[in-house]
């Protein structure tokens, strides 16, 4: 029981963009980066001690600007990219970098917390991804199953293909395309697909929902209307590779089959207001996380779309320990979609959540307020996928 | 009796009248309860007032059998003073007069009765014996009589037994005469075509010829006989096949053929056969009617003339057919059933064609009247032929039409809906004219209910029709029980009770969602009309389909409550909805507004910005909006001050909890501590909850929804000093006045609240304006 109570950590400032380090797989790590205008902007790593429930947190400075999106190489682990407001005095612009943590700081390299408390590190810049032609950056995605080479950044209504090169030292344009249409444009989000080889990315405008192909930089589908208001962020289902989930300022979490974009698979509505994050589980894709500006965080069961068929009647005939179980599990086909859980730890907005990369039953979600609240899937659940 | 009555017994009182028979009564009374004392052994002293000598064996007693006048008069003088002895001697004296004065008025009463009846009997005697003389007179006559008539009939005996014989010969030579006569009797019918004649004279002759025939001249008329018979035969053939002649001469064709002994068998086929071409033809001209392009006879006309042609044809076959061949059994029966099966569903058949073509139209009467004739007519043959079906069959036809007919209601009510709501659009969107004002939301509301309530009755009234007493069918079963429950009061009421709902409903669901395809006081409309469904309508309706049509049947129907919980569910929803819509026009307004201007280098703030302006007057066009349909509802208290307050908590407490510029990396949660514990203590805002109905609700959902807005933009951006003052300025503007339209003033000053501290979070300079400034722009904008 005590096991499944939530482990809140809080920041000094106000904070959106949180990620897990992608390229580690053994240790649960999560960045948060903050906001503040006025102070210097901070990048938190923070270690989940599973056995220990204790957090361990590391602060890098961020002198350039508050941080508005902030992602990890899927290659290397000390290599993250951020999308940051540049102070200026007369307009704001929202630039892009890829950046290395310090040596010690990465995993393996096992330093006491002590030391690292009582100073604050400084990030290493790589290069800039030069977008002053461009715009502001939205956010930067890595290509999910690539060596950290590639990156593509969303800046205003560009769509940027960024090679890095010299042990990213340098960021090439490749290619890019641009979205042009009446009014102002403006990419909001955007999600590399794992499936296809990398080649396929969608991004978020307004109500609309594209899929581009990374080869030729062409549009390949397009979910007009996919919400009602504002699409604030998509995911990729990670076993099954033409569904696609979004969430939206009209409170909706949709679901998409890539192939006919005239219908929604499955619309959830439960939360009470806009709707900015929506992550699958990495592994277990019926497990859906999202987080809305209601400060609520829901874990749903989308078990009817998910890639694991439903009850496992063959397998469990073998296990006799079973005897008591198996009936139950029957009565409950067929398979229903519900929320597994409403976490309501937070006092305001919340507008990041993610899953552990290293722990597929651990996720963290951020709110304004600089609160990070790590919560696990409950374990009745947990062990009801496994079994 | 007389002496009974004068003597009383000496003790009895004086007011006992001696002769009155009132006075018998009670003293006969008296003496049965004395002899019952006696019995009983009662001792004469209890009996207080009653002379001693009530005993019957008392030789005292002066009216008791056993009285013994010297026992009587010994006690008298033993026990009465001198003066009772007087006394009772007077009386006794007056008593015994009494009773001899009575006894000869009795005596000369009767006797002059006893010498009238002397008188008579001794005329009596003479008169008698006259009488004896004359009947012996009598006895000897009649003797006289009967020896005459004696003598008569002996005399007549054998004449009469000639004549009895004569009288033989001769009607046996008339048979004979007739029998000669035969051959040119018949043939004289059979010329002149009394073939009814013919095969009487024939039927009458034939047995005798056939018995006779070994007699040469009886065999030659029988010769000539058949030979004529034959003719006959063949002529009436002739004429049954010619056929051109009506059922009834045929079926007496048919019958004089079976007189002549012709084979039944064939006769029945051919008859069938004759039949078949008749009713061919009257169904053919019944088909014609029918058309390809009917000139249309109405469908009461074409029932009509089915009625009389085709159904009293097979009417006057069947019975015909059943007088004549009465005698071929169960298989002569089968026939004709499987003929009347055959052509019986024809004419079904095109009966059905012709009603189809009736579906379309909305006269219920015509039709149902045509239906009652339909049904009526073949009841007739339905009681003839029961093993045909044809009744049943019938019914069933009607049955049909009468679902079909509810479907073809139910589709009308639910075209009306449609149709009330596009006049509502319309008058939604008809472009108001300056100072003229279109028909207000309560009035349009008012339309459509009254028109919707009586297209409903209007349906109901035409479905009664089916059920009228007058009509034939309305006695089956289906109609008294099915029918009514689960056709009229399910399918029709309570379907398009439930198909209204979910027209409304599938507003709220409207893909587009962008809220241009449902104008939002359509919303409203119909929201009120659900509710005002739940709260009365659906009751009225169905109490009112249950009195018309008095539901028998005992199969389940949908209960009232359930219908209401659809009715306000869905009201529910499309309040909510509307609630969402408006929201959401006014959000985007709002974020339109924050997303558009340039904050960082925004001029000092003059004035409130137009937009804010906009959306207190748009809160202000629903409030009215929404009054015309919904109560206003309650609200909490007010404070009496409640604009300065706000602000001042901004700038205190809020502020320093959010700037503590704590660079220490300290423990989790302490640095935001004094926000999220003021957070704690307001409560948790569920911005797009549901409704109630209730105005203030509404407004507050809306309100809410737009602020929730506003401050999420508010955090996207960053601002200037004068973009954070500008915040500030359009946000005390907006307490200003939206206050008033919600439940909960708190809900308010919490949202706006956060919208100026986050605003102020996001400003690098943040140097926020005096209050008193912020109110007097506030006040002169």
């Amino acid at each position: 029981m005590e096991d499944d109570a939530p482990v809140i950590y809080g920041l000094e400032f106000q904070a959106r963009a949180l990620t897990p380090q992608t390229a580690e797989t053994d240790a649960i790590r999560f960045l948060v980066g903050t906001q503040s205008l006025k102070y210097d902007n901070q990048i938190h790593i923070i270690d989940f001690d599973d056995e220990n429930n204790i957090l361990n947190k590391n602060v890098l400075l961020h002198q350039v600007g508050e941080i508005w999106h902030i992602s990890t190489s899927p290659a290397d682990r000390g290599v993250l990219a951020t999308c940051y407001n540049k102070p200026s005095d007369s307009k704001v612009l929202t630039c892009a970098a890829v950046w290395r943590m310090p040596k010690e700081l990465e995993p393996g390299s096992h330093e006491s917390p002590d030391d690292s408390s009582s100073t604050a590190h400084s990030l290493e810049l790589l290069c800039h991804l030069d977008n002053t032609a461009h715009g502001s950056t939205a956010c930067v995605m890595w290509e999910p199953t690539g060596d950290g080479k590639k990156v593509i950044s969303l800046a205003d209504n560009h769509i940027l293909l960024w090679d890095l090169q010299e042990s990213s030292g340098r960021a090439v344009l490749s290619s890019s395309a641009s979205l042009e249409g009446k009014g102002q444009l403006k990419f909001t989000s955007g999600r590399w697909s794992p499936h296809h080889t990398g080649t396929q990315v969608a991004t978020a405008n307004d109500t609309t929902i594209r899929g581009w192909d990374t080869r030729s930089m062409s549009q390949i589908y397009c979910i007009e209307n996919a919400h009602g208001q504002l699409v604030r962020d998509l995911d990729f289902n990670p076993n099954k590779q033409y569904y696609l989930a979004s969430c939206g300022d009209d409170c909706k979490v949709r679901f998409w089959d890539t192939r006919s974009v005239t219908e929604p698979v499955k619309t959830l509505e439960e939360h009470s207001h806009w709707v900015w994050s929506i992550r699958y589980n990495h592994s277990h894709d019926q497990l859906v996380l999202t987080g809305s500006s209601d400060s609520r965080v829901i874990l749903s069961n989308m078990v009817s779309i998910s890639s694991e068929p439903f009850g496992h009647l063959v397998d469990d005939d073998d296990l006799s320990d079973q005897e008591e179980r198996r009936p139950e599990e029957k009565s409950q086909e067929p398979p229903q979609d519900s929320v597994i859980a409403t976490y309501e730890e937070h006092e305001d907005s919340v507008y990041a959540v993610d899953w552990s990369s290293a722990d597929p039953w651990l996720f963290a979600s951020l709110s304004y307020d600089g609160r990070l609240v790590i919560n696990r899937v409950p374990r009745a659940l947990k062990y009801h996928i496994l079994l | 009796m007389a002496a009974a009555a004068a003597g009383p017994g000496p003790g009895s009182g004086p007011g006992d009248s001696p002769e009155g028979p009132e006075a018998e009564a009670p003293e006969r009374r008296r003496k049965a309860h004395g002899m019952l004392k006696l019995y009983y052994g009662l001792s004469e002293g209890e009996t207080a007032g009653r002379p001693p000598g009530s005993d019957p064996l008392d030789p005292t007693d002066l009216n008791g059998a056993h009285f013994d006048p010297e026992v009587y008069l010994d006690k008298l003088r033993r026990e009465c003073p001198l003066a009772q002895l007087m006394d009772s001697e007077t009386d006794m004296v007056r008593q015994i007069r009494a009773l001899d004065s009575d006894m000869q008025t009795l005596v000369y009463e009767n006797y002059n009765k006893f010498i009238s009846a002397t008188d008579t009997i001794r005329k009596m005697k003479n008169d008698f014996r006259k009488m004896e003389d004359e009947m012996d007179r009598l006895a000897t006559n009649m003797a006289v009589i009967t020896d005459f008539s004696a003598r008569i009939s002996a005399t007549l005996q054998d004449r009469h037994e000639r004549i009895t014989k004569l009288a033989g010969v001769h009607a046996l030579l008339r048979k004979l005469q007739f029998l000669f006569e035969l051959p040119s009797r018949l043939t004289q019918c059979v010329e002149l075509g009394a073939y009814g004649q013919a095969v009487r004279y024939q039927g009458r002759a034939r047995a005798v010829l056939q018995q006779y025939q070994h007699l040469p001249s009886f065999r030659a008329i029988q010769d000539d006989c058949q030979v004529i018979t034959a003719r006959l035969a063949q002529q009436l053939r002739q004429r049954f096949r010619e056929g051109g002649s009506g059922a009834p001469e045929q079926a007496e064709c048919v019958e004089l053929l079976l007189a002549l002994g012709e084979p039944a068998e064939e006769l029945c086929a051919e008859f069938l056969a004759h039949a078949r071409g008749r009713l061919e033809a009257e169904l053919r001209s019944l088909e014609a009617e029918l058309g390809p392009s009917p000139p249309a006879p109405d469908v009461l006309e074409f029932t009509d003339h089915g009625g009389s042609g085709f159904v009293g044809g097979l009417c006057q076959v069947a019975s015909a057919y059943q007088e004549l061949f009465a005698a071929q059994g169960p298989a002569g029966a089968e026939k004709l059933a499987a003929f009347t099966r055959e052509l019986g569903g024809r004419y079904f058949a095109l009966v059905e064609r012709r009603l189809a073509q009736e579906q379309g139209s909305g006269d219920n009467s015509l039709l149902v009247r045509a239906l009652d004739r339909f049904h009526r007519r073949l009841r007739a043959p339905g009681a003839l032929l029961a093993a045909a079906g044809l009744a049943e069959a019938a019914t069933e036809i009607v049955e049909r039409v009468a679902r079909e007919r509810l479907g073809h209601h139910l589709q009308g009510l639910r075209a009306a809906f449609l149709g009330c709501l596009t006049d509502v659009r319309q008058a939604l969107a008809a472009p108001r004219l300056a100072g003229k004002e279109g028909p207000g939301l309560a009035e349009l509301l008012a339309n459509v209910a009254s028109s919707i309530l009586s297209h409903i009755k209007a349906s109901l009234a035409a479905v009664h029709l089916f059920t009228a007493k007058e009509v034939s069918f309305s006695n089956k079963p289906y109609f008294r029980g099915e029918f009514c429950s689960q056709g009229v009061r399910e399918g029709l009421i309570v379907g398009f009770i439930r198909s209204m709902c979910q027209t409304a409903q599938s507003f709220c669901d409207s893909p587009g969602e962008k809220g241009g395809a449902t104008p939002p006081a359509l919303l409203l409309l119909l929201s009120r009309l659900c509710l005002d469904y739940e709260t009365a309508t659906i009751s009225y309706i169905l109490t009112l389909t249950d009195e018309q049509f008095l539901v028998q049947d005992q199969s389940p129907v949908t209960p009232v409550s359930t219908l209401c919980a659809e009715a306000r569910e869905t009201a529910r929803r499309l309040l909510t909805h509307y609630v969402k819509v408006q929201g959401l026009v006014i959000s985007q307004m709002l974020r339109k507004s924050v997303e558009t201007r340039d904050w960082l280098s925004t001029l000092e703030p003059r004035n409130v910005r137009a937009v804010m302006k906009r959306v207190v007057e748009d809160t202000t066009a629903i409030d009215v909006q929404v009054g015309l349909l919904y109560e206003e509802g309650v609200r909490k208290a007010q404070s009496s001050d409640s604009s300065k307050r706000t602000f001042s908590v901004y700038s205190s407490s809020r502020q320093q909890g959010r700037y503590a510029p704590s660079y220490t990396p300290s423990a989790p949660m302490d640095t935001n501590l004094l926000s999220n514990i003021q957070k704690l203590f307001s409560e948790r805002i569920d911005v797009f909850s549901p409704v109630e109905f209730n105005k203030v609700s509404v407004l507050t959902g809306i309100i809410k929804i737009s602020l929730k807005t506003l401050l999420e933009c508010v955090r996207l951006r960053t601002f200037g000093r004068f973009g954070l003052q500008q915040v500030q300025v359009d946000c005390h503007f907006l307490q200003l006045y939206l206050w008033r339209f919600v439940a909960d003033e708190e809900l308010v000053h919490l949202l706006l609240d956060e919208v100026v501290a986050s605003a102020a979070l996001r400003c690098p300079d943040p140097v926020p304006m005096e209050p008193s400034v912020v109110e007097v722009i506030c006040e002169r904008g």
